[in-house]
Order: structure tokens, then C-alpha cells, then sequence
């Protein structure tokens, strides 16, 4: 789960780390107090979950409340790479002598969060280390006892930042990573972090990202203290009318798992594949032997016949779907008799002759006797394991291509 | 002989009297595995298809009268972390973490605590590992006698991060007469406890593999980490991988989760073009098409006869 950087900036605040005394305003008269509070230069930043804002234009400073009331008016009705904008934060304009960075990542080969920390802020990480890996110190903390100070005061010190810049930019660290942990985070990265010319550190920009496998135990945070809705998931896409439609079919039925996705997909062939795996494989089988998927699609965990009908029928209905295809890797839970059942059902309600519209049926594994039977009476092509997912895929895509032909 | 297991293996299951968990517990007994026990707190003085069952693992290592060599976890992801803290404290070595959507931060929890004590990880988000015809840990290949069918005694070494596709791969070498030494579901998520660089030791160390196959998606850096392992050991092991999700490399597909938890593509270097490149950089042959499997290992097993 991603966050706008006011909220990132509470976040951060809650931590104990300081910021700026800024203000989130979502109309320009909101945007003109805040800045007659704050009293002098400020910055308007778009509030948006993408990055380039300030190159489109969604961060100008002013010097006056009236300014700030006029530029945020206009980048309220700004929209940058398609998203418009929640609300736009007014800042102090910070008189910075030195920018850092500091940031916690996971190290998935170490299984630890990972401090970074650099002297060279307000630009992108992965530049700084490529071109000066010296200005860049990292450390990787426990995921099970305590983390100390020293560990982020030795992260820091690596880039060569001593005297009373090390002894303050430490304990930020050191709370940026124990918030990351104590928060579920996978990103958490102050950029920049500021020294002001009073010698202070301040966090002039936040970023942070949440699993979302832990929103659940999160709730505090989110709901209490950041006040997020719970409907306010923030996918990257927005869901599709299919999307949508198969999640509510799995919604409404707890026996097995089915998952239908379609951005980026526009072919004639739908598929009705699993499991995790297999649907990978056999997107990529159906892609590289010249088919158009309509979609992409996961069934398993033994679905009903209902389910596996209303994942068949809503693939159906897509604009331009002219076959299924309905294959699987090798089964041991889900039964390949019931979803034989569900999508021979899907096509029957549909009014379609299930041997013309199911271009090929491939799942291998429990209760295939029973469900070849079915096949049989409706005249579906089916195999069983000695046909592999690349050559069921393939013979999919041929049929759909003959008949678009 | 195999990695992990062996005919002797026992193991406990817990969160036994689960739905999942009763058919498991009813595969793994009719495979042969040695189930000396369950655990569901609050359900103690049950049996589950005659094992029985015990409030803590603790009871159980009693009731058995020694160690006990392994665990498969299926319990609901917030109790998992502390199922899998219990398992190891009372002296298990081996953990098979089924369960799925548990937050990154437990499973780092778990492995750093099973690294301190010794202890082994398989998963999370796995379907277990089994030694064909010795021993089967975990839901993988299903019942008994589908598992018998997918999976014959052989030279290859299978590790997945598809438990299904662990099966259907090696259901392929089955048919094409070659068969599996040993067969790992190590999981789908971002963070697992035995990658497949972190197991490559065993199958090196077991004489009865003679080649790997691994199954590999976008996300992560774990085949990164083989690619390395690779070229840091001069291992006597063939390895064919093969790539599932290129599709996701589509611009469009930036951000999005497929399949497992862990196939997502966050940075430049976790999608399938460039762990393909990297792969194969080590040595490592990346077959294009998955039935291209057992033809190429019966190429790699032939020149080395």
C-alpha cells in the first residue's frame, strides 16, 4: 500500500523524526491560510501516488498567502501521469544547507531490512550509488532484537559524515528503521533529509510503502491516525468491470480461489487457467506461440462448479473473446471434474455449443476420469499430462486462429 | 538417498485439525511419513486419522520421547510466526510453513531465529518437499497414490517456487523415465527460509542427484543469488531453469502481482529478461518451453556419462 507524502510525512512524525510544520489542504482558501500561518516563502506540492510532479509542473513555490491560494488552485486541477491530485501540502520554503538521504529497504537475499544512508540527497538512490557508491553507507538490522543507534550512527559514518552532523542524523535513522519494521513497511525513505542552515535536520520529503499483506494489523495507524478509509486500497490500476465481476463471484463462495485480470490484456482467446504457476506458464505459452490472451486467470483451491462457471461465463462475455481455453498444471486438490462442469455450464447458459467454444481442456490430475466423461458427452478436446502446457497452449491458439481465419 | 528427509523422518503437523490440514495429515500418512503428532491449542486428546493431538508442541515431543525431526505449519498467518517460534524452540529442525500472507517482517522474524537455533525453513507459501517412494512432507503431489504417479525415484533435483508446478515438472520427468531425488516447493512469497542457493549444498552433498531443475518468476533476487552460488562453486550439477511470467515485462504489467506474492517486479533487475540473462551468464541453461525439460536434462545427463 502506497502513501501520499502527507501522510508519509505523519508517519514519519509519529516516529519522533522532525519535519517541517506543514499543512494539507485540499481547496486554494485552505492553502491561503496555511501559508499565512506558516508567515513567508512556501512550497505548494501536489499530493500524488506518482513520481515527475515536479517536472509537470505540480511544485511551485510562493512568496505570499495569495500566491499560494492561486498556485494551489492550479495544481489542484492538475493531473500528472493520470492521476489527479488528492490535495496539495504547503511547506515552509526550508533554508537547506545539506541534503541527505535516508532510507530502509528489505534485503530479500539477507532477509533483513537494510539502512541506507547518503550525504548526497534529493536525488534518486540508485543513481548516487552507481555513480559514488563511497557517498552511500548501509547496514542491515535484526528482524528480532532491539535496533540500536550505533548501527545507523556506523551506516552513516561510512559515507564520511562526522562532527555534529553524524550526531543528528543518527537517531533518524535509527527510528526510520525501527518504524519500518514496527509499521510492516517495504519502503520507508526520507529524500530529501535536510540540515537547515541552523544546523537542524528535518525531513523535507517522505516516502513510504506498506505490504499489504500487514494492512490488516496496521489499522491503527492507518485508520486512526492517518484516517484512510478502508475502500481506499490504492492499486496501481483501476479495477476492470471483469476484474471487478470475478472478484465478487469469488467473494460470494468460499470453497477455492479464483482471480481474473485484464489490464494490459485486449486478445480473442480467454483463458481460464491455474494454478499460481501454471497460469504464469501458460500466459507466456499462449503469448509466444503467436495467441492473443483476453485475459489472465487463476483457479484453484478445488472451486465450486459455480465458481469455476462464473470465472468461465465473465471470460466469455469479454468484448472479442471468440474461445476459452481451460488448462491447468497438474491438479491434486482442485477436481478436475467440477470445473469441467462449471465452464461446459458457463457455455451452455450462454447459449454456446461447448465443443465449438472451449478451443481446449488440459487439467491433468484428481478426478480426471470422472471429468473426461463429461467432456466426452459435450465433444470438448481435452487431454491429460502427456500433452505439456506448452503444446495445450499451442493447440488453443491454433483452433482461435482458425476460426478467426 | 535425497536432501532433508529420509525414511526415519518424523514430523508433527500443526494446526492438524484444519480442513487442509486433515487431508494433508491423510496423504502424508498413506505415502508412508511419520506423523508422530498434532497440534491445535485447545484440542488436546483428539486424533486426526489416528494421530493424535496435543495443545503444545511441547506435549508432543513428550508423548514421543525425543526429538522430533520436523514440522509442517498450516495454521492461519497471524498465529503462524509464533506455530513456527514454538516448533523450533522445542528442538525442530525442519519447518514447512504452508500458510500464505504472512507479512514479510514474521517470515524475517522466523528465519533469523531458525539460522540462530540451527533450524531449517521451507516456505512459506509452499506445498512441502517429498523423497519419491521414501518420504512426502506437505501437501505436494496430493494424495498418495497421484503422488505416486508424478513422482518416481530418479537423478534430478527439483526446486520450485510453484508448488504446483513442482509437480507438473516433475510428473514430466517421471514420464520421460528419468524420475526425482528429491522434489522442493520452496514458496511464492518475497521472503522464503531456503532459496534455491541455499539448498543447492544439499543436492550437492547427495549423491543420488545428478542434475536440477529449477522453476523460476519475476521478483526477487533469489536466481540473481544462484547465478552467484554458481560462479562461487564449482558445483558437479547441471542446471535447467525455466522462466514463467515474461509477459510481465510488459510496460504495462509494472507494479502488478501475479501468481504468487513475491512475482512482482519492483526494480530493473527482478524481471525475467534480466534473471534470464543472469542465469544464464552462470552457466545455467534457461529452456524456453517448459516441455523442453526433460530433454535437455537427459542431454546434460548423457554428456556427463
Amino acid at each position: 500500500m502506497r502513501f501520499f507524502e502527507f501522510e508519509a510525512r505523519k508517519i514519519v512524525e509519529l516516529a519522533g523524526i522532525p519535519v517541517t510544520r506543514y499543512g494539507f489542504c485540499t481547496t486554494p482558501e485552505e492553502a491561503r491560510a496555511a501559508a499565512a500561518e506558516i508567515g513567508g516563502p512556501v512550497v505548494i506540492k501536489s499530493q500524488v501516488l506518482t513520481g515527475g510532479r515536479m517536472k509537470a509542473g505540480g511544485v511551485k513555490f510562493a512568496d505570499t498567502p495569495d500566491e499560494a491560494a492561486a498556485h494551489a488552485e492550479a495544481i489542484l486541477k492538475l493531473e500528472i501521469n493520470g492521476h489527479m491530485p488528492r490535495g496539495v501540502l504547503v511547506d515552509p520554503k526550508a533554508e537547506v544547507k545539506q541534503e541527505y538521504y535516508a532510507g530502509v529497504v528489505w534485503d530479500g537475499t539477507a532477509k533483513r531490512p537494510l539502512m541506507l544512508f547518503s550525504d548526497m540527497g534529493g536525488i534518486d538512490i540508485e543513481e548516487v550509488a552507481r555513480t559514488h557508491p563511497d557517498h552511500v553507507g548501509r547496514g542491515h538490522v535484526s528482524n528480532l532484537f532491539p535496533i540500536p543507534d550505533f548501527e545507523a550512527k556506523q551506516t552513516i559514518a561510512a559515507t564520511g559524515v562526522t562532527g555534529s552532523q553524524l550526531n543528528r542524523a543518527t537517531p533518524i535513522l535509527a527510528r526510520l528503521a525501527r518504524l519500518f519494521r514496527e509499521n510492516d513497511m517495504t519502503l520507508a525513505e526520507i529524500n530529501p533529509l535536510a540540515e537547515l542552515t541552523d544546523g537542524s535536520f528535518v525531513a523535507l520529503d517522505a516516502h513510504m510503502e506498506m505490504e499489504n499483506e500487514a494492512v490488516g494489523r496496521q489499522k491503527r495507524l492507518l485508520r486512526k491516525e492517518l484516517q484512510i478509509a478502508e475502500d481506499d486500497t490504492r492499486e496501481v490500476y483501476e479495477h476492470s468491470e471483469f476484474e471487478e465481476n470475478v472478484a465478487a463471484i469469488d467473494a460470494a463462495d468460499h470453497r477455492g480461489v479464483i482471480q481474473g485480470k485484464d489490464h494490459g490484456f485486449t486478445g480473442n482467446l480467454g483463458l481460464v487457467i491455474g494454478a499460481g504457476g501454471g497460469s504464469l506458464t501458460l500466459t507466456d505459452a499462449v503469448r509466444n506461440q503467436g495467441g492473443k490472451p483476453a485475459n489472465y486467470s487463476e483457479i484453484g483451491g478445488n472451486p465450486s462448479v459455480a465458481k469455476a462457471c462464473g470465472l468461465a461465463k465473465e471470460v466469455l462475455q469479454k468484448d472479442g473473446v471468440e474461445k476459452i481455453a481451460v488448462m491447468m498444471s497438474i491438479v491434486s486438490n482442485t477436481r478436475v471434474d467440477i470445473v469441467a462442469r462449471g465452464v461446459i455450464k458457463a457455455c451452455l447458459e450462454l447459449g454456446k455449443d461447448p465443443g465449438e467454444t472451449i478451443a481446449i481442456f488440459r487439467i491433468p490430475g484428481a478426478w480426471e476420469d470422472e471429468g473426461f466423461k463429461i467432456l466426452d458427452r459435450y465433444g470438448v478436446e481435452y487431454c491429460d499430462r502427456s500433452v505439456s502446457l506448452w503444446e495445450a497452449a499451442g493447440r488453443a491458439v491454433a483452433k482461435v486462429q482458425g476460426a478467426t481465419a | 538417498m535425497s536432501i532433508l528427509l529420509s525414511k526415519g523422518t518424523t514430523f508433527i503437523v500443526q494446526g492438524i485439525t484444519g480442513r487442509e490440514a486433515v487431508n494433508l495429515t491423510r496423504e502424508c500418512l498413506d505415502y508412508g511419513s511419520q506423523i508422530v503428532g498434532g497440534v491445535t491449542p485447545g484440542r488436546k486428546g483428539r486424533e486426526v486419522h489416528g494421530v493424535p493431538v496435543f495443545d503444545t508442541v511441547a506435549q508432543a515431543v513428550e508423548h514421543h520421547g525425543g526429538p522430533i525431526d520436523g514440522s509442517v505449519v498450516t495454521v492461519p498467518p497471524a498465529f503462524t510466526k509464533d506455530a513456527v517460534f514454538e516448533a523450533i524452540l522445542n528442538g525442530i529442525k525442519l519447518v514447512v510453513v504452508v500458510t500464505e500472507r504472512i507479512p514479510r517482517g514474521d517470515v524475517a522474524q522466523m528465519v533469523e531465529l531458525a539460522d540462530r537455533e540451527g533450524a531449517r525453513i521451507i516456505g512459506p507459501n509452499c506445498l512441502g518437499l517429498i523423497v519419491p517412494e521414501v518420504c512426502k512432507m506437505g501437501g505436494i503431489g496430493g494424495p498418495a497414490k497421484d503422488a505416486a504417479k508424478a513422482y518416481a525415484p530418479g537423478p534430478v533435483g527439483v526446486m520450485s517456487r510453484s508448488g504446483g508446478m513442482t509437480t507438473e515438472i516433475s510428473s514430466s520427468l517421471t514420464q520421460a523415465g528419468l524420475g526425482v531425488s528429491t522434489a522442493v516447493s520452496i514458496g511464492g512469497d518475497a521472503i522464503i527460509g531456503s532459496t534455491y542457493a541455499e539448498l543447492m549444498p544439499f543436492f550437492e552433498a547427495d549423491k543420488q542427484t545428478k542434475a536440477i531443475v529449477i522453476y523460476t518468476e519475476p521478483g526477487g533476487r533469489m536466481e540473481a543469488q544462484l547465478a552467484e552460488w554458481v560462479k562461487d562453486n564449482d558445483s558437479r550439477l547441471p542446471i535447467v531453469a525455466f522462466m514463467a511470467g515474461k509477459f510481465m515485462d510488459d510496460e504495462e504489467m509494472k507494479g502488478m502481482s501475479f501468481g504468487h506474492a513475491g512475482t512482482i517486479v519492483e526494480g530493473k533487475e527482478d524481471t525475467a529478461t534480466e534473471k534470464i540473462a543472469r542465469l544464464e551468464a552462470a552457466g545455467i541453461r534457461v529452456v524456453e518451453r517448459i516441455d523442453q525439460i526433460p530433454t535437455v536434462i537427459k542431454e546434460k545427463l548423457g554428456v556427463l556419462a
